[in-house]
């Protein structure tokens, strides 16, 4: 950051007295970024934080929708007027509703015969005051009413009406640890991070070598150079809907093209299904080793689709190292694979490394890839798709964020981490 | 060790190879392309490459010896193969089969040409042996990455031309039938415009990416300028938050910002899209273009400061028009994030009207609907995204590099 070189210097003084030109240039500054900040903040910063308050709450999906009182009225004509049930019912299992209020307009010329407690008769107006509804129960209200003939038609169309107020349970005051206890003790979380560590480890180291080996095909001239380049990076560009898909086909055990050729080709007896079995035993040398297949599928689908990134990433950097180095090795004899050993790698080691963690913290966040390809079944569920099954598949919002916090968790850590080890020259 | 270098091992080992590779190649895709299944035998097609490369080794110059090199090889291949190379039979396939002699025998021919060209005989060099031996692996890097990348999208779109009966009866069968009429193989596509209402997904998706990168550019462009141009304090904290930004896993958001945005009711609008997804680009675009800002002169805005323009005005007027090609950059890059963004599309629309392609797409994924139709929709969502690629490809590769891209 060299920018303030070819400025002129506002103030000999140094920064510390800020003279009103030095003020006037902040305060610009802070107008001209407001937005941008404002925008990540509200929809970045704020449901970080959110995130955390929510893993502490009892909530599920169902109680987003506000708790409210549902209203069903019945009229039956009698002898001499009519007769009407009012049934209310709380729709939540978990809230109380306070303060309901259930009313109907009703004819000055019907005369109702009992007035319940807690309720207000005006001339135009039937009114009903509850102090609490508690959760999924009902109450009945009956009213009679003496009424001319045909008031009992006329009473189908009062529209009866009832509210109520209830706590938001977003932002009460209840809290729990119920979910973090509920993620930390299934058995299941402990086989999820360790499904999420060797996907996320495989996957960028893969993906890193394919980029490497795709680099080095094209860091020399010859025609189509640029064609071959702009078709490698097909995979990441594409839709990730699209490619997961066509991969999902392609695998398919019963219809796709892979299993229907290598069955012909008499490579293998029967169908593989790539994407839905857990692990199959391989015999090696007398030891049988569970080789994970879906995990091991998804794990070529991200290295699929993210060696175009390494690929440029490391070629950028191929093209930049001085090529004397190279004529003065093979001058002085060094074979071309001693060139690659001993110069080449040690010039790419450190663009390399930052890719490993950056794709190493994008791998780990990655969900879509997985959750297209697998849905998180077969033993290739990782933590962000445990974020969703939790939150969304059993609908227990609380939990799913407990397993967000989770991963923030590991996240920050891998995060600090990277900016700590990270080679400056190399950002 | 030193005398397993020898040029006779070389040629053997580079014959043996490429006539495995080619004929591999040449199965599989003849296979994709007719619906014939054509299989590999080792032997016959490691010795016809080898016959190839044995040709070669003792006759190097002309034409002949280049024919020679490539009749060899073919007889090799139909001989071991008992008169039906890859298990097409000359006589039940003839066609067929006579692209594969002629195939197998002319590329076999130059790949071992082009790999063994200026080999002395003899021991060889440590240099010379590894030298050949990186040409068979680069020559295999080509077919090898040219091959799965292409596999995918070529599955894709044929998929999508195809009918449910022969996808059924042959899932190897690949093959077009031009002569059936446009409107049978396009069938896929009509239904899915007409029956699956993807004209509105398509206008939704357009819509919802163009309004990003608007938003994402209005907002970016004077916070870049600021954090290139004018000093404030927290300047270099906010450049490096700007890079944590990148680290915050969508899944993190999605389940605060489903809650709010329900309750506000932003949730199944594209409003709601509007508000997230420029928040997701921001960062991004602002990175690369605040280093863009930095790279253009400042004599010039200071030039435009002392007639009198103000900061705004020399923004509006000398820098933005300056940075066009960054401007370029983001917004197509921004363009393609919004375009196939899945994970909020997927989490927040419910009804139909408003989906966007990646939302109707995962609705097109059951069992109710056939598959022709999934893929005709994959290629729906890709095209477009892989037109403005390659159209504007050197922009883009800058910008990918630049950026890191998230995702």
């Amino acid at each position: 950051m060299t920018d303030a070189a070819h400025r002129p210097a506002r103030n000999a003084k140094g920064s510390r007295t800020r003279g009103p030109l030095a003020r006037a240039e902040a305060g610009l500054a802070r107008i001209m970024l407001f937005p941008s900040v404002f925008i990540v903040a509200a929809i970045v910063l704020f449901p970080l934080l959110a995130n955390f308050w929510i893993s502490f709450k009892p909530v599920t999906l169902g109680d987003l929708r506000p708790p409210s009182v549902l209203l069903s009225d019945r009229v039956r004509a009698t002898d001499t007027g009519f007769t009407t049930d009012w049934r209310l019912r709380n729709t939540s299992r978990s809230a109380a509703i306070t303060n309901v209020v259930v009313g109907a307009r009703v004819d000055p010329a019907w005369t109702l015969q009992e007035l319940p407690e807690n309720c207000e008769r005006t001339p135009e107006r039937l009114t009903c005051r509850l102090e609490e509804l508690p959760p999924a129960t009902r109450i009945r209200l009956r009213f009679a009413f003496e009424a001319p003939p045909g008031a009992a038609d006329q009473a189908d169309d009062w529209e009866p009406t009832a509210s109520g107020d209830s706590e938001n349970i977003l932002t009460n005051a209840s809290f729990t640890l119920e979910n973090f206890r509920d993620a930390f003790s299934a058995r299941e979380f402990w086989t999820v991070l360790r499904v999420t560590f060797v996907y996320t480890i495989f996957g960028t180291l893969a993906a890193i070598v394919l980029g490497l080996f795709a680099a080095l095909l094209l860091d020399r001239d010859f025609r189509g150079r640029g064609i071959l380049r702009g078709l490698f990076l097909f995979p990441y560009v594409a839709p990730v809907i699209a490619v997961a898909f066509a991969w999902v086909i392609l695998l398919d055990p019963f219809s796709g093209s892979v299993n229907a050729y290598l069955k012909e080709a008499g490579v293998i007896g029967g169908a593989i299904n790539f994407l839905g079995t857990r692990s199959v035993e391989i015999g090696l040398f007398g030891i049988t080793v569970d080789f994970p297949v879906a995990l091991s599928t998804v794990i070529a689908f991200e290295a699929w689709r993210y060696f175009p990134l390494s690929f440029l990433f490391i070629l950028a950097r191929m093209q930049s190292i001085n090529t004397e180095m190279f004529e003065a090795a093979r001058v002085d004899g060094a074979s071309p694979f001693q060139i690659f050993r001993y110069i080449s790698i040690p010039q790419l080691i450190g663009i390399m490394s930052v890719l490993f963690l950056l794709r190493f913290i994008w791998t780990f966040n990655k969900f879509d890839d997985i959750f297209l390809l697998t849905g998180g079944a077969s033993g290739t569920r990782t933590l962000v798709v445990d974020v969703y099954e939790q939150a969304f598949a059993i609908s227990n919002l609380g939990a799913g964020a407990a397993v967000a916090v989770v991963v923030f968790t590991v996240l920050l850590t891998f995060s600090l981490l990277f900016f700590r080890i990270m080679p400056k020259e190399e950002l | 060790m030193a005398a397993l270098r020898h040029s006779l091992v070389m040629t053997t080992l580079t014959g043996v190879f490429w006539g495995w590779i080619v004929a591999a190649c040449l199965a599989v895709s003849m296979t994709l392309f007719s619906g014939q299944i054509l299989s590999v035998d080792l032997i016959s097609a490691g010795a016809g490459g080898l016959g190839a490369a044995a040709v070669y080794h003792f006759w190097k110059k002309g034409w002949l010896s280049f024919a020679a090199q490539a009749v060899v090889a073919a007889d090799i291949l139909v001989t071991l193969d008992g008169n039906a190379p890859l298990g097409a039979s000359l006589t039940g396939a003839p066609a067929t089969s006579a692209i594969i002699i002629v195939v197998f025998g002319v590329v076999t021919a130059l790949v071992v040409r082009a790999c063994l060209a200026g080999m002395p005989k003899g021991v060889l060099s440590r240099s010379l042996f590894e030298t050949h031996l990186i040409r068979s692996m680069i020559g295999f890097g080509y077919v090898f990455f040219t091959a799965i990348v292409l596999l995918p999208f070529y599955i894709m779109l044929m998929t999508s031309l195809k009918s449910q009966q022969s996808l059924m009866s042959n899932p190897l069968d690949y093959s077009i039938d031009l002569g059936a009429g446009i409107e049978t193989l396009f069938r896929s596509y009509i239904e899915l415009f007409a029956i699956y209402d993807f004209g509105t997904f398509l206008l939704n998706t357009t819509f919802v990416s163009v309004m990003t990168v608007a938003i994402t550019l209005l907002f970016c462009v004077p916070g870049a300028y600021a954090v290139a141009r004018l000093r404030f304090r927290g300047r270099k904290a906010l450049s490096r938050s700007i890079l944590m930004i990148y680290m915050v896993p969508a899944i993190v958001l999605v389940i605060p910002l489903y809650a709010v945005f329900s309750q506000l009711g932003l949730r199944n609008t594209h409003l709601g899209l509007l508000i997230v997804y420029p928040a997701t680009t921001v960062p991004v675009a602002l990175y690369m273009l605040q280093g863009y800002f930095k790279g253009l002169p400042f004599e010039l805005e200071e030039a435009g400061l002392m007639d009198g323009l103000n900061r705004w005005q020399v923004i509006a007027k000398i820098t933005l028009p300056l940075a066009m090609p960054a401007m370029a950059t983001v917004s197509l890059y921004v363009f393609m994030i919004a375009w196939n963004e899945f994970l909020f599309a997927f989490m927040f629309l419910d009804d139909t009207s408003l989906f966007t392609l990646s939302r109707g797409i995962v609705s097109l994924n059951s069992s109710e609907v056939p598959r022709q139709h999934l893929m005709a929709g994959a290629v729906i969502a890709t095209i477009p995204v892989l037109v403005l690629f390659l159209w504007f490809e050197r922009f883009l590769v800058q910008g990918l590099a630049a950026g890191g891209v998230k995702g």
